[in-house]
Order: C-alpha cells, then sequence, then structure tokens
C-alpha cells in the first residue's frame, strides 16, 4: 500500500513558504544586521604618508595615478589594511562539529526516508 | 491557469522542452561563472597577496575539475531537472535533495545579487569618470533583475542563446585585453615586483585564506546539469559542454590574474569593484575601457540569467515533488518554463543586491556552492557503491575514481578553513540556517512527499537495500 500525502491547504503552503523565507533571510541578515559579519581588516595609517613610505615604486605610482589616486594620503588607507587572520580554537572546533554534524544527520536523516522510497518503489515490504 | 498547478496528479502534465545542445550547456555554465574573472575573484588577492592568489587560482581550478568529472558522470546518467537535486534524491535520499536544492537556489540567487550589485557598481564608476559621480545604482539593480527574470520566463532557448551570444563577447574582452597589453597597448608598464618584494604578505596561512574567493573564478561550473532535462542529447552534451566550460576558465582566470596582477598595486586589486575594467582604466586605452566596459556588463547580465534559469529549475523541481508547496511545480502553458519560481525568487534576489554589501553576498553564495561540492563527494562514492559500473548504462564514466572524490573532499576541507579565517560568523549562521531548515523538512513538510515518486530512473534496486 503506497503512501498517501495529506492534501496541504492553501494556507498551509503559504505558511511553509513564509517559515522558509524567514528562516533564510533572518540566518542571513541577522549576522549582518548585528555587525557580526564581515572579515576585519583594519587599516594601519602612516603618518605622513609618501609613496615611498608606502612602498609603492615608480611603475605602482604610474598605475595608482591612472586609477585616480594622484595622493598618497588617499591610498593609505588601502595599502596599510590588513586582515586579521588570529582565531580562537574553541571557534574552529565548533565549526567543525556543526560542519560535520549537519552532514551526518542529514545523511541519517536521509537514508531514513529513503528506505521508504526503495520500499515503495521496488515493492519490499519487509522493511 | 488551474490545470497547470496541481503536478503529479494529473496524467499529462507539461514538461520542459528538450531544444538545448553543447554550446548552450558551454554557455549556460561559462556564461554563470565568466563573472567571476570580471569581479570577486580579486578578493582572494586581498586575503593572501599576489602569489596566494595564482594559488588560489590553480587550487580551485583543481577543485573544480574534480567537481566537473564527478557531475559530468552523475548528471549524464540522472538526466533530470534540477541537476545535483534530482541525483541527491536518487542517490542518497529526499533530506539530502532538499538540502541540496536549497544549496542550488542560494548560491544562484545571491550569484545573482551580486551580478546587480556589481551592474550598479559598473555604472556609478563610468558615471563618475564622466563627471556625475554619487549615481543612484539602486534602479539599475532592479532593471538588470526585472529584465532578466522577464526574459527568463519567456522561454529557455531565448534564454540561453542570449548567454551563448554576450558570454561569447565577454571571453573575447578578456582575450583582446590581454593581448594588447602583451603587445605593449598600455601607456603604463606591467609592474610584477610585488610577487618579490612583497610576495606572502600574510604568508602562508594567506594562501589558505585566499582560497576562499580563489572559488569565484569558477563557482557555478556545475549549473550546466540544470538544464540536463532541456538537453536534446544529456549523455553528449552534458560532459562535452562541461569539461568545454571548465577549459574556457582555467584559461580565462590564468589570463585575468596575469593582466590585473601586472597592471594594479596588489592592495587596489584586493578590494576592487570591477578588476579587469580597471585593469583598462590602466592602461589609459579608450577602446581597451569601453570593451572591458561592454564585457564587463554582458558577464554580469549572462551570469545573472544564468542563474536565475538554475535558481528558478531547483526551485521548480521541489515544488514538483512537494519538497516545497506544489503550486512551484507548474509549467507555463505558452512558454513551458517554470515562470512561477522564476518570479517567486526576483524579490529574493533583490533583498540582498539591494542590502547587502558585495563580499557578504560572494560569501554566501561560495558557501552554499561549497555545501554543495562537499555533497559530491559521498554522493559520488554511493552511486558507484549502489550502482557498479556494471549494472546500469552511464552516459560518461569519469577515470581515477576515487582519487577526484579524495581530492575534492580534502579541498572543500581547506575552503571551509579558508571561509572560517575571517568569515566564521556567516559560515556559523549559515550552518545553523540549514540544520533548522533540515529539522522542519524532515519533521514536517516531508509528510507531504509521495515516497514511491522520488525515484523516477529505470534503475534496478539499489545495492545493500
Amino acid at each position: 500500500m503506497a503512501y498517501k500525502p495529506p492534501k496541504q491547504s492553501l494556507a498551509g503552503q503559504i505558511f511553509d513558504v513564509v517559515t522558509l523565507l524567514v528562516l533564510t533571510i533572518g540566518a542571513l541578515y541577522v549576522p549582518l544586521y548585528l555587525g557580526l559579519a564581515g572579515a576585519v581588516k583594519v587599516p594601519n595609517p602612516i603618518a605622513n604618508p609618501t609613496w615611498e613610505a608606502l612602498g609603492q615604486n615608480a611603475a605602482e605610482q604610474q598605475q595608482w595615478a591612472a586609477l585616480g589616486i594622484t595622493d598618497p594620503a588617499a591610498a593609505n588607507d588601502i595599502i596599510t589594511a590588513r586582515f586579521d587572520y588570529s582565531f580562537s580554537w574553541s571557534a574552529l572546533i565548533v565549526m567543525v562539529v556543526l560542519v560535520i554534524g549537519y552532514f551526518v544527520m542529514v545523511v541519517r536523516l536521509s537514508d531514513k526516508e529513503y528506505r521508504e522510497v526503495i520500499d515503495e518503489r521496488f515493492g519490499d515490504k519487509k522493511r | 491557469m488551474a490545470n497547470v498547478t496541481s503536478t503529479a496528479a494529473e496524467p499529462e502534465r507539461l514538461q520542459l522542452l528538450r531544444v538545448l545542445g553543447p554550446a548552450h550547456i558551454w554557455a549556460l555554465g561559462v556564461g554563470i561563472v565568466l563573472v567571476g574573472e570580471y569581479m570577486g575573484w580579486n578578493f582572494s588577492v586581498g586575503k593572501g597577496g599576489m602569489i596566494a592568489g595564482l594559488i588560489a587560482c590553480w587550487v580551485a581550478g583543481l577543485l573544480y575539475t574534480c567537481v566537473a568529472m564527478i557531475d559530468s558522470e552523475v548528471t549524464s546518467t540522472v538526466a533530470a531537472a534540477g541537476g545535483q537535486y534530482a541525483q541527491a534524491k536518487h542517490i542518497v535520499g529526499p533530506l539530502m535533495a532538499f538540502n541540496v536544492g536549497l544549496f542550488l537556489v542560494m548560491a544562484y540567487t545571491m550569484l545573482e545579487a551580486a551580478n546587480a550589485i556589481t551592474v550598479g557598481f559598473l555604472l556609478d564608476t563610468v558615471a563618475g569618470m564622466q563627471g556625475h559621480s554619487g549615481l543612484n545604482q539602486q534602479p539599475f539593480i532592479i532593471l538588470a533583475i526585472m529584465f532578466l527574470a522577464w526574459l527568463n520566463y519567456r522561454g529557455v532557448l531565448a534564454t540561453l542563446t542570449f548567454n551563448l551570444i554576450i558570454t561569447a563577447i565577454a571571453f573575447l574582452a578578456i582575450i583582446t585585453l590581454f593581448i594588447s597589453v602583451q603587445f605593449g597597448a598600455s601607456s603604463v608598464p606591467l609592474d610584477f615586483s610585488a610577487v618579490t618584494s612583497d610576495p606572502l604578505p600574510y604568508g602562508w596561512v594567506g594562501i589558505v585564506a585566499s582560497l576562499h574567493f580563489g572559488l569565484w573564478y569558477y563557482l557555478g561550473i556545475e549549473g550546466t546539469c540544470q538544464a540536463a532535462e532541456e538537453v536534446r542529447s544529456p549523455a553528449r552534451s552534458l560532459p562535452y559542454g562541461t569539461m568545454a566550460g571548465i577549459m574556457t576558465l582555467l584559461i580565462a582566470a590564468t589570463m585575468t590574474w596575469y593582466v590585473c596582477s601586472g597592471l594594479i598595486p596588489w592592495e587596489y586589486l584586493g578590494q576592487a569593484g570591477t578588476p579587469l575594467f580597471d585593469a583598462a582604466r590602466v592602461t589609459g586605452s579608450t577602446t581597451l575601457m569601453i570593451l572591458l566596459f561592454v564585457g564587463t556588463t554582458f558577464a554580469t547580465l549572462a551570469s545573472a540569467n544564468g542563474c536565475i534559469n538554475d535558481a528558478s529549475r531547483a526551485w521548480f523541481s521541489m515544488g514538483r515533488d512537494r519538497y516545497l508547496p506544489s503550486w512551484f511545480g507548474a509549467v507555463h502553458p505558452v512558454y513551458r518554463t517554470p515562470y512561477r519560481s522564476i518570479v517567486f525568487l526576483v524579490p529574493i534576489a533583490l533583498i540582498f543586491a539591494l542590502g547587502a554589501p558585495l563580499d557578504q553576498v560572494v560569501t554566501f553564495s561560495i558557501l552554499s556552492g561549497l555545501l554543495g561540492y562537499t555533497f559530491m563527494t559521498f554522493n559520488m562514492v554511493m552511486f558507484r557503491n549502489k550502482w557498479p559500473l556494471d549494472t546500469i548504462k552511464r552516459g560518461y564514466v569519469h577515470p581515477f575514481h576515487p582519487l577526484p572524490t579524495i581530492v575534492l573532499l580534502i579541498l572543500c576541507s581547506t575552503a571551509y578553513f579558508a571561509v572560517f579565517l575571517g568569515y566564521g560568523t556567516q559560515l556559523s549562521a549559515m550552518m545553523c540556517f540549514y540544520i533548522v531548515a533540515s529539522l522542519w523538512f524532515h519533521f514536517r513538510r516531508y509528510q507531504f512527499v509521495r515516497r514511491g515518486d522520488q525515484f523516477t530512473m529505470p534503475w534496478p534496486k539499489p545495492q545493500g537495500y
């Protein structure tokens, strides 16, 4: 006997779509909204910047000029900004657990569902 | 109209048209991805320096070669709309398929948003060069997304033929810039002194970190599989179009790195919005500037176009299988396109295009893509285990199995760490999203899914079941 799914009402369909939308936009926007997202790239501007002090040779100075930046002070922040790659091991472990845990969970639950699919498709009722 | 809304209940439901050839597959894959050469890849230089950017380009190329090899085998055998989604449904199970569908929709919708942001940024830059700085980018972002959604709504053949033409022009623009610079068309010399004077500003960790945006060179090539149900000969067109696409992109990526790194100081390049256009500006050649302006515009439009095509197919497939409300599984009675899915995804793309920074949107797209590539590793192993080579006919058999799978898994793990370096919060937020969405599907949504309908391939029972 094949599984017969219940008929979903229009309100139920709308509810499901709204749930997914809230999840999607919420998960992606909340870190942005709370200012938690984004790489930490911090400028370390030097005092009285010159092209030489900023480590730019003659060819690079020409390139900056062609890009519309002729004043080294205007390039000071861009040239001196660096990412901070220091991290906490606990945060890394949390990430590893989340990624591996997620895939393990999905594969295990999928397998449970898949057995129902195969049983129905191939008519095997032993399981 | 009502007769096209319900799906499985009708014996003669409308099907997608089989009208595409290998060139369209190439255009779909390269069209989505070529924009990665025009913007976004250069953030890898910002994360690790020039050398790290080049290594990331090639390492990511290796990762995507594995993806293309694996995908070609599985998709040429599971030739159904939804690509990897259909693969997951037949090989791993419904919940995995639901997740893969979400990966695809998120990766492509975020990429579409990134493209629209770039269109606005490019027009703002050009307006500024003409003395009209402060251009309001939002109308152009909205217009780009709405126009392409309309094009997709009207039909897949016209959409992908349009993509074929503008992708070819965008690709030729990169080659023209490369050749022109080689033959001295630039008034400013190529300068690679930073390779020796400041080779690894972050040390070796910078090389790992740069892999994050190195993926952007090729992200979306796997989208060729989305059109599996609309190609005339899946077994021939899909492997041929996908592999030709990855070769095209490897060449374009290397040329792009060479020209941009030689013409733009790496500190500027690492945060530029439109690096190839900036490289053309540095040459001082008006012709090259116009060409790369056109190339950037066409690349972003082609990519957004392909993204709408792919995201809507994945959403449509989930609706047709009732993983989402079946209302989304409708095919337009005249244009034969998944029109409701196309229209539904427009506002989501707009929300992110209008409200999030480019690097964040790019990261969301990369993360969803990365999860999809991780899925491909165990999917490939399960595919070979459940249906060994002599049990079903495959359109293409990739060589050296399981080497590509192992390499892909190692590179994916490295890429997760690369994203973690600097964008760990987004990674954790996205994982939480997929975990909650999975629980929602398994404990609520799955009750509406017809079990037996989830396996439609004419294959024998999988081994071990």
